[in-house]
Parts: C-alpha cells; sequence; structure tokens
C-alpha cells in the first residue's frame, strides 16, 4: 500500500522553531509517512519508532544516521565507529566505551561532580539575579566538568560547541544552516582530531582508558582516536540542549520544581522528563537494509527512513497528556537516548551532570521563573536554545 | 510486562555424539535481547538449576537463541536434565546474555577447539569470515561423530582443521600456532586439560595475544529461586513483595518508588539500585564476575533475589 504523502520540510525554519504541529500531523497520517522533499520515510509513533530503533538488522546504521546515504555518497568525515557502524564492526567500539563511561564506572565521579556543581551555582547566583540559564549553566557546567573527565587541554575547548552544532547540523540535508557552518569546519575538525591522540590526552581521563583498551587489544590504535572523537563529537551539544530543557522545564512550571525541592531524589527522574519532554535528539536517520514491511507501506530496500524521536515521546497513543512535563510521571521508556544496540551510550554521563546541576540549583534557589522572552538555537537534528533567561530567587 | 524472562524450547536435536542443540525463543515472539559472538546466557531449569551456555546461533536472527549442550556423565543434574527431561514447548528462564569472552578486531586469528568448547567459536568465525579476516580452526575432540557442528564447518574448506583424537591423537598445538605472526589473536575454549596445555603453547606469545573461555564451577552459585521474596525500601522502611511473575522494577514502580528503566532488558545499566544487604540473583548484561559477586548492586527490571528478602538503598 503506498503510504501517506507529507510534503513538509521538517528541517525548514518554522518546523525547527516548533516542531510539534509537524509531529501531530505525522503521527496522525499513519505507521510510516512519505517525505516527498527528500524522497524518504518517515516514522513518527512510539510504537514504529521504538521497533525501528531496536532492529538493527533491518534498519541499519552503516550507511549514515543522516540524509547522506552512505551507499551512493561519501561522508563528509570517516564514518564514527558507534553512531554510523552496524555489528560486527560496532560490537568493539561499543563494548570499550560502555565499559569506560558506564554507570558503574561514574561513580567516582559523583562528588567530584557535585562539588563544581556547588561551586557553578554559587558563582551564577552572586551575579544577580536574572541570569542566562544557556550558557550560565547549561553550558557552563558541561564545558567545564566533561572536557576535564575526557583529558584533553584547556586551550581550544570554544571549538566544541561549534564542532558539534556543525556535526548536528550535517546529519540534514544541505540547508543554510549546513552552509553556515561550512567555512569553519575543516579548521575544527583538524582540532577535534588532534585532541584525540594519546600524547595530547591526560592519562586519568575517558580518552586515556581508551588507549589502554587499544593497548589490551580490544580496539585496533587506529580505532582509538575515532573513539575518542566520538565522545568529543555526541557529548557536548546534546548535554547542554539537555540541561537547558530541564531548565526551561522548570522555569515553566514552577509547582514541579517545588515538587523537585521537596524531593531531591528526582532530579534524575526530572531530566529523563525532559529529555522525553523535549528530546534534545530530535531525529535519527537508519536505511533498509531489505524491503521492511511497516504497517502496510513496503519501504523498498536502501530507502532511508527518518526517526522523529521527539514525536514519539509525546505520541498520546503512548504517553498521557505527552506535552506536559509532570514529574509524576514515570518517563522510562522514551527514546530521547535512542533504544538497542545504538541507544546513547553517554546517557549515565548526561544524567550524572544534570543531577549534580539541578541538586545544586534546588538547594539554593526556592524560586525560579522566566525573566524575558526566549530564543531556539535551530538546529537540524537537535532541539536546541539560544537564550533562556531566567531569575532565581535566592533563599 | 509483570512477566520476569522466560525463554521457551522450539527446537532440539542432536548435533553430535552426546550433544543436543537446543533453539529457544520467546514464548509471546518478542525479539530477544541482543548478543555479540563468545556470549552465553544462563539458563534457569525448573527447580532452579542455572547452567550458562554459548550462544552459537545467528545474531542476524533476533528471535531464537541456539545453545548445544553436552551430557556431562559427572555433572550434577544440568544437563542430563536438558538431554532427557526438557521437552519441546517447556520454558525455562533467562539470564543475560553475557558476554566475558568477546572477539577484538584483527586481520587473523586462530581458533582452538576441544569439544563442545566449539559452541562459543562458532560465532566468531562466521563473523571474522564475514569481514574477511584471515582465520583457522584447531578443533578435537574423542572421535569424528562427537565433534559437533562438523558438516557447518565443513564449508569453510581447508582453514578448519577437524582433528578427532581416536584418528590424529592429541591436538598438535605447537604445529598449529606456527601460523601465528604478529597481529594474530588466539581463541580458545575446551576442557580445562587443553586450555592449560593452550596457555603453555601460547606463553612466548605477546601479552593480550591469547583470550580463552572457561566455565568452572565457581561460576556457579546457588539455585535460583522462583519463590516471592521481600524488598525492603531502607530509607523509606517499606517492604514489599515481589511475586514470581513480576520483575523488581514493576513491584518498585507500582509503590511509587522512583526508579527510572529504559531498555527493561538488563542491557543499559538505567535501573541500577544499590543493594544493602541479601543476595541479588543477578540476570542482567552489564555486570561483570567480580561485579555480580560483590553483590552491592543489581538491575532492578531483570534480577531477582536469592535471598528472602533484599534491602535496598531507596
Ligand atoms: S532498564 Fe536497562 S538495565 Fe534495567
Amino acid at each position: 500500500m503506498k503510504p501517506p504523502i507529507s510534503y513538509a520540510d521538517p528541517f525548514d525554519h518554522d518546523n525547527l522553531e516548533d516542531p510539534g504541529p509537524l509531529h501531530a500531523s505525522l503521527r496522525g497520517a499513519g505507521p510510516v509517512v512519505h517525505l516527498s522533499r527528500y524522497d524518504t520515510y518517515a516514522l513518527a509513533r512510539y510504537e514504529q519508532v521504538h521497533a525501528a530503533l531496536t532492529d538493527w538488522q533491518r534498519f541499519q546504521s552503516a550507511a549514515g544516521v543522516g540524509l547522506s546515504n552512505f551507499r551512493y555518497e561519501k561522508p563528509w568525515r570517516p564514518p564514527s565507529l558507534l553512531l554510523e557502524a552496524d555489528p560486527p564492526q560496532h560490537d568493539a567500539p561499543r563494548r570499550v566505551l560502555s565499559a569506560i563511561i558506564g554507570p558503574r564506572a561514574l561513580h567516582r565521579l559523583r562528588d567530584q561532580w557535585a562539588t563544581v556543581a556547588d561551586d557553578l551555582v554559587d558563582r551564577v547566583l552572586s551575579g544577580g539575579d536574572v541570569v542566562d540559564a544557556v550558557p550560565a549553566l547549561a553550558e557552563a557546567f558541561p564545558l567545564r566538568v566533561f572536557p576535564d573527565a575526557v583529558g584533553i587541554p584547556a586551550e581550544g575547548r570554544e571549538n566544541l560547541l561549534p564542532y558539534g552544532d556543525h556535526l548536528f547540523n550535517a546529519f540534514g540535508p544541505p540547508n543554510d544552516l549546513v552552509v553556515a557552518g561550512a567555512p569553519r569546519i575543516a579548521d575544527l575538525s583538524a582540532w577535534v582530531n588532534a585532541q584525540c591522540a594519546r600524547d595530547v590526552l591526560s592519562p586519568d581521563g575517558f580518552g586515556a582508558a581508551i588507549w589502554a583498551a587499544a593497548d589490551r587489544g580490544d580496539l585496533t590504535s587506529e580505532q582509538a582516536p575515532l573513539v575518542v572523537r566520538s565522545l568529543l563529537s555526541a557529548g557536548v551539544d546534546t548535554t547542554v540542549h539537555g540541561l537547558s530543557a530541564v531548565l526551561y522545564a522548570f522555569a515553566t512550571n514552577p509547582e514541579q520544581w517545588q515538587r523537585l525541592r521537596k524531593q531531591p531524589s528526582l532530579a534524575r527522574v526530572a531530566f529523563d522528563e525532559a529529555v522525553r519532554w523535549e528530546s534534545p535528539v530530535q531525529t535519527f536517520f537508519r536505511t533498509a537494509t531489505t524491503d521492511v514491511t511497516v504497517g502496510e507501506t513496503v519501504i523498498p530496500d536502501g530507502a532511508k527512513i527518518l526517526m522523529f524521536l521527539g514525536a514519539a515521546n509525546r505520541d498520546p497513543r503512548r504517553w498521557e497528556n505527552p506535552d506536559s512535563f509532570d514529574l509524576c510521571r514515570d518517563p522510562s521508556g522514551h527514546v530521547g537516548f535512542g533504544m538497542g544496540i545504538h541507544q546513547c551510550v553517554g546517557q549515565h554521563i548526561a544524567r550524572l551532570e544534570a543531577e549534580s546541576v539541578l541538586t545544586a540549583l534546588a538547594r539554593r534557589v526556592p524560586h525560579i521563573e522566566l525573566a524575558g522572552p526566549v530564543h531556539r538555537h535551530h538546529n537540524n537534528t537537535l532541539r536546541a536554545w539560544r537564550s533562556i533567561p531566567v531569575r532565581l530567587h535566592r533563599k | 510486562m509483570a512477566e520476569t524472562r522466560t525463554l521457551r524450547v522450539t527446537g532440539k536435536e542432536p548435533v553430535a555424539d552426546g550433544v543436543v542443540a537446543l533453539t529457544l525463543a520467546d514464548p509471546h515472539g518478542a525479539r530477544l535481547p541482543d548478543w555479540t559472538p563468545g556470549a552465553h546466557i544462563d539458563l534457569i531449569l525448573p527447580g532452579g538449576l542455572v547452567r550458562q551456555y554459548s550462544l552459537c546461533g545467528d545474531r542476524w536472527d533476533a528471535y531464537t537463541y541456539r545453545i548445544a549442550v553436552l551430557r556431562e556423565t559427572n555433572g550434577r543434574g544440568g544437563s542430563a536434565y536438558i538431554h532427557d527431561g526438557l521437552d519441546i514447548g517447556e520454558a525455562v528462564g533467562l539470564g543475560g546474555p553475557r558476554n566475558n569472552f568477546p572477539v577484538v578486531p584483527a586481520g587473523r586469528y586462530l581458533f582452538i577447539a576441544g569439544g563442545i568448547g566449539i559452541t562459543p567459536l562458532l560465532p566468531m568465525i562466521a563473523q571474522v569470515d564475514l569481514l574477511g579476516a584471515d582465520w583457522q580452526l584447531l578443533y578435537g575432540g574423542r572421535r569424528e561423530a562427537s565433534l559437533a557442528f562438523g558438516r557447518d564447518l565443513a564449508g569453510y574448506g581447508d582453514r578448519v582443521h577437524l582433528r578427532p583424537e581416536d584418528r590424529y591423537g592429541l591436538l598438535d598445538l605447537t604445529g598449529f600456532l606456527t601460523a601465528w605472526q604478529p597481529g594474530t589473536r588466539v581463541y580458545s575454549c575446551g576442557p580445562v586439560p587443553l586450555l592449560a596445555a593452550v596457555e603453555r603453547a601460547c606463553a612466548d606469545l605477546p601479552p593480550h595475544t591469547l583470550r580463552m573461555e572457561r566455565f568452572t564451577a565457581s561460576m556457579l552459585t546457588g539455585p535460583a529461586r522462583s519463590a516471592p521474596f521481600e524488598i525492603e525500601l531502607a530509607r523509606s522502611k517499606t517492604v514489599l513483595t515481589v511475586p514470581a511473575g513480576s520483575s523488581v522494577l514493576d513491584v518498585l514502580a507500582a509503590a511509587g518508588a522512583d526508579v527510572l528503566s529504559s531498555c527493561r532488558q538488563g542491557v543499559c545499566g538505567t535501573c541500577e539500585i544499590t543493594v544493602l544487604s541479601g543476595e541479588p540473583d543477578h540476570r542482567d548484561s552489564v555486570l561483570d564476575d567480580t561485579e555480580r559477586a560483590a553483590g552491592t548492586c543489581m538491575f532492578a527490571c531483570v534480577s531477582r533475589s536469592r535471598s528472602d528478602r533484599l534491602v535496598v538503598d531507596l
């Protein structure tokens, strides 16, 4: 059966500014929709997105998780060994990285990051009541703890965000956002690649642990720098926008902030609920490895499939009152981190970062509210923020 | 949702003298948890016997697991039960899959199998062959008829050296290892004396060259329990009962404890809880053997309890 057709461009500025109406119409149209503009198939309902994410056998990543199809086009950079690979090539890098940044391995960072968060919140509060939560908290915290944890030098860290921004734009079509990033990307890439070398990395970070895995023969020495690169590519912008999302959620849902303050152990739930609600990573593509039937539609072998994680996370078939940010809900099972073998390997880092910041804030800030107009930052993949002015009421 | 993980036996066939292969599937036809070559699962047999078996099927088939079981004449009843008592259609409990024996990337591999030790190597071989790596297999057993999967392996031609003992004597490890070159990984699985011999034969090779899997009795703890158990939330001083058919996660969620989860398969690590006392029955794919033995944490979506009560930090 022919699927319903949508002529929309999910990557135009209107849809990037507010994807909600497009998501609703795609979910309503059927389990799969043909996006005529890109000759791509769209999945926007939770059930189909979840199924496609877990089915790596039929929905491959190795042909690229952006619009570009690596079967026919050369990727702009060497493919990621994690994101843009399938078994068996995906196994060793994934295994090594999940041991290094898995939940058990992060316990040792907990106290350290709590101290950094306390310190950051103190400094922010000493600067006045009204702050822009994006640079002051959402960017400042990850940029302080994450590059240290990876073990890259202090110099040049300002390159991380523009690099990530371009990388996530490049998963979309070659539109104005990609064009705007193009002039700097060669330099940014060269800088990022240089940070992945063994002798640049500090001896105690995740980067060094990746190289140590190569010494043990668990990875090849060609793979090690690419795995370090994955950390630097996927670990910064995503967390920044995840933190922005949770801060915006609390600034606009004051009763939820009170709930968190009463029960600080909800910090993790709050972050996952914000990831469900905002889906910092909105979309990823897969490629059909064979003719795949979804609903009553046959998606042909080799076709690109766009999975709308953000739409799935607000699918009323799966979630009650999906548009509300609600700490009473159990957000478990959201697909904001993906699902299956490609599920975000850094999710535990993101949760720990968010928990650190929220706990520090909740201790000192009885009320948080918007203090001016907010501004989105448009990116082809990320649901991103430029500015969230907030008033932080001190005790 | 409320179900603990079980598999149904959907196929059972002899594959060599004293070896039977089982095909296992989800009772409702769902996908099974993903695995990588070298992984094993825990089978929880009726009565609580827990036994480990390497997966030897095709990971591209997400709906069935395949294992091969040797009848152990001096065993403690697990293999005899599988051979004689476990019929098609019956249910068994699942733990894992876990992988302590992963394939590392390399251009060349030498595989050495003894008897039923071929099982973890089969999917490894299929995979490195697919990747175009150079490899050879030396495979020994008592007699030709006791070499499981010999016919499948024959398809690989002269990469495979089948060496039944009644015709060739003990495996010529030294001769086989002359094919070793820098960068070659050696993978071996089989009975303890073979592994000891392989270890000696590889003694002069660079560190990390040799990878072996030992299944030893020390990996087995007491029987799993299917009876309900209690879970005490130390901070809120609540005691909950986990019935046989429900997961710890479901019980905690129903009681309003905020335990996040994601994969619900014991894979992602999101639902970790800290165990203060009691003995968790680990069924996840996350912890390594040391962490499992420590028993200080568990994954609530799949793991259960061996003791009557677990006290957790919630
Ligand atoms: S939810 Fe993933 S390990 Fe339990």
